[in-house]
């Protein structure tokens, strides 16, 4: 059995039994990152190079602890430290990078449709690791993973997105992916958060009311509010905002059940989520962190040799 | 296709190789026993059943282990992994490890990459139930064989449902 798809760009693109695929051999990898020596040399001739053209931490540690677990050769480059500000293209850069004989490209980029654009135009295997507002494909099959492993499945699991879901590719990517595999989706935050019409786009409830939605999921998958890539007045403040949308210890304790708690990080702690909600033991937050490695060997290992 | 081992045969393959296990084991001490995934991890289940029956009162340890990620053709053809389950320590021990086909030796040199990732062995020793010997790609050689078989080179032979049958190419 193989992957259909020779880049991962998105979930959009992918079936049934790619996600499986993927999650099923995660979990080996899990396996793998127990042991005493926590690296196999299934990479070990792969060279794959991560490109960051926009900030981050979490993504960019976990795919370059992935690749080193799996034993391939890496190289690091930051859009900030680079000739890109001298004013070299993407595709110039990639070009120049790929003839020192480049298997993978692992990329970041603010401008949403970037891996899609590069994977027209060069050979190597291209992983998007988030592009703009668009897709983040590996977040959402590690939050697949998690709820998988916390919750024993997916089919039929009632997942609520909460917060910023205009501007979230997680919150795209983990939509396609949970409606993919059988769940059901409910957005929730503030109307101005919430794009128009995405009911009837993508197929998910939509909610305005924070303690509605919480009653009827099983996971809260809680977003941050990217103000980053707002450039209108969306809310008045974020004050306001933890108010309406903010999970703290007391409303979780007024429900009749405990639910999950998940973050893809990083967050603004005291606005969507209150520390004592953030540390707890409903919250599978650094479960997340410690799937991810896992997550995305699989998916390297899957795509290693698509390009022969 | 021929069959190379009856389902009679076979078990009376396994009672033999358990017999062999005893004899240079008699106390099972610091013994673990590692079946190759999947014929192999098959093939272990009905030989440390068939000493657990011969010692009941003992518990021997029994694994599974997966090649998959250590295969030296991995740019050749991608394999979905199997299940790895070592639950015990194997520093110190000495490591039974059990396959259904020894040819070339690839996959049992595999096989001892990954069990140096899980610690330091004091001694492994091979049990497999075929022998195809004239085939070997690497100096391998089993402690235990349950039969050898002249076969050509791109023949197979696989233990499936409970006998062990050679389909020629």
């Amino acid at each position: 059995m193989q992957l259909t798809t020779r880049h991962l760009l998105g979930i959009k693109n992918l079936s049934k039994e790619d996600i499986s695929l993927i999650l099923s051999t995660a979990e080996q990898f899990k396996e793998v990152l127990q042991r005493p020596v926590k690296k196999v040399p299934s990479l070990r001739d792969v060279t794959i190079v991560n490109l960051f053209y926009e900030n981050s931490t979490r993504t960019r540690f976990s795919f370059e602890l992935a690749e080193k677990r799996l034993s391939a050769d890496t190289i690091n480059f930051a859009a900030s430290s680079s000739s890109a500000a001298k004013g070299e293209t993407l595709l110039d850069t990639v070009n120049n990078i790929l003839s020192m004989k480049v298997d993978m490209v692992v990329m970041r980029h603010s401008a949403s449709g970037a891996p899609h654009f590069l994977s027209q135009h060069i050979p190597a295997a291209i992983i998007n690791a988030g592009d703009g507002i668009n897709e983040h494909p590996t977040q959402a099959l590690l939050d697949a993973f998690s709820i998988r492993e916390k919750t024993g499945g997916l089919e039929g699991r009632k997942v609520a997105i909460i917060g910023d879901i205009m501007h979230s590719r997680v919150a795209q990517s983990n939509i396609y992916l949970l409606n993919r595999m059988g769940a059901e989706v409910t957005v929730c935050g503030p109307p101005t958060l919430i794009p128009k019409y995405i009911r009837e786009a993508l197929g998910v409830n939509v909610s305005y009311n924070l303690r509605e939605t919480l009653e009827w999921c099983d996971v809260a998958n809680v977003l941050r509010i990217q103000l980053e890539r707002q450039n209108q007045v969306l809310f008045s403040s974020l004050r306001e905002y933890s108010i309406a949308y903010g999970i703290n210890r007391q409303l979780l304790d007024s429900l009749d059940k405990e639910i999950v708690i998940m973050h893809p990080g990083p967050i603004n702690r005291g606005v969507e989520l209150d520390s004592d909600v953030a540390d707890s033991k409903q919250s599978i937050i650094l479960q997340q962190v410690e799937n991810g490695v896992a997550v995305r060997m699989a998916v390297l290992y899957l795509l290693a040799n698509r390009n022969n | 296709m021929a069959v190379l081992l009856s389902t009679e045969q076979l078990s009376a393959t396994i009672r033999t190789l358990a017999k062999a296990l005893r004899e240079r084991h008699p106390g099972f001490e610091d013994v673990v026993f590692v079946g190759i995934q999947q014929g192999g991890a098959v093939l272990g289940e009905e030989i440390v059943a068939e000493l657990q029956r011969l010692n009941p009162g003992k518990t021997i340890p029994y694994g599974q282990l997966d090649i998959t990620f250590y295969r030296d053709d991995i740019r050749k053809n991608i394999i979905p992994p199997d299940k790895m389950n070592i639950h015990f320590g194997v520093e110190n021990k000495t490591v039974i490890l059990i396959d259904d086909v020894l040819f070339t030796g690839r996959t049992i040199k595999a096989a001892l990459d990954v069990l140096f990732d899980y610690g330091r062995p004091a001694k492994v020793e091979l049990c497999v139930l075929v022998d195809r010997n004239e085939h070997r790609q690497f100096p391998i050689q089993a402690d235990y064989v349950g039969t050898t078989v002249q076969t050509s080179r791109t023949d197979k032979v696989k233990l499936v449902n409970r006998e062990v049958i050679l389909i020629p190419a």
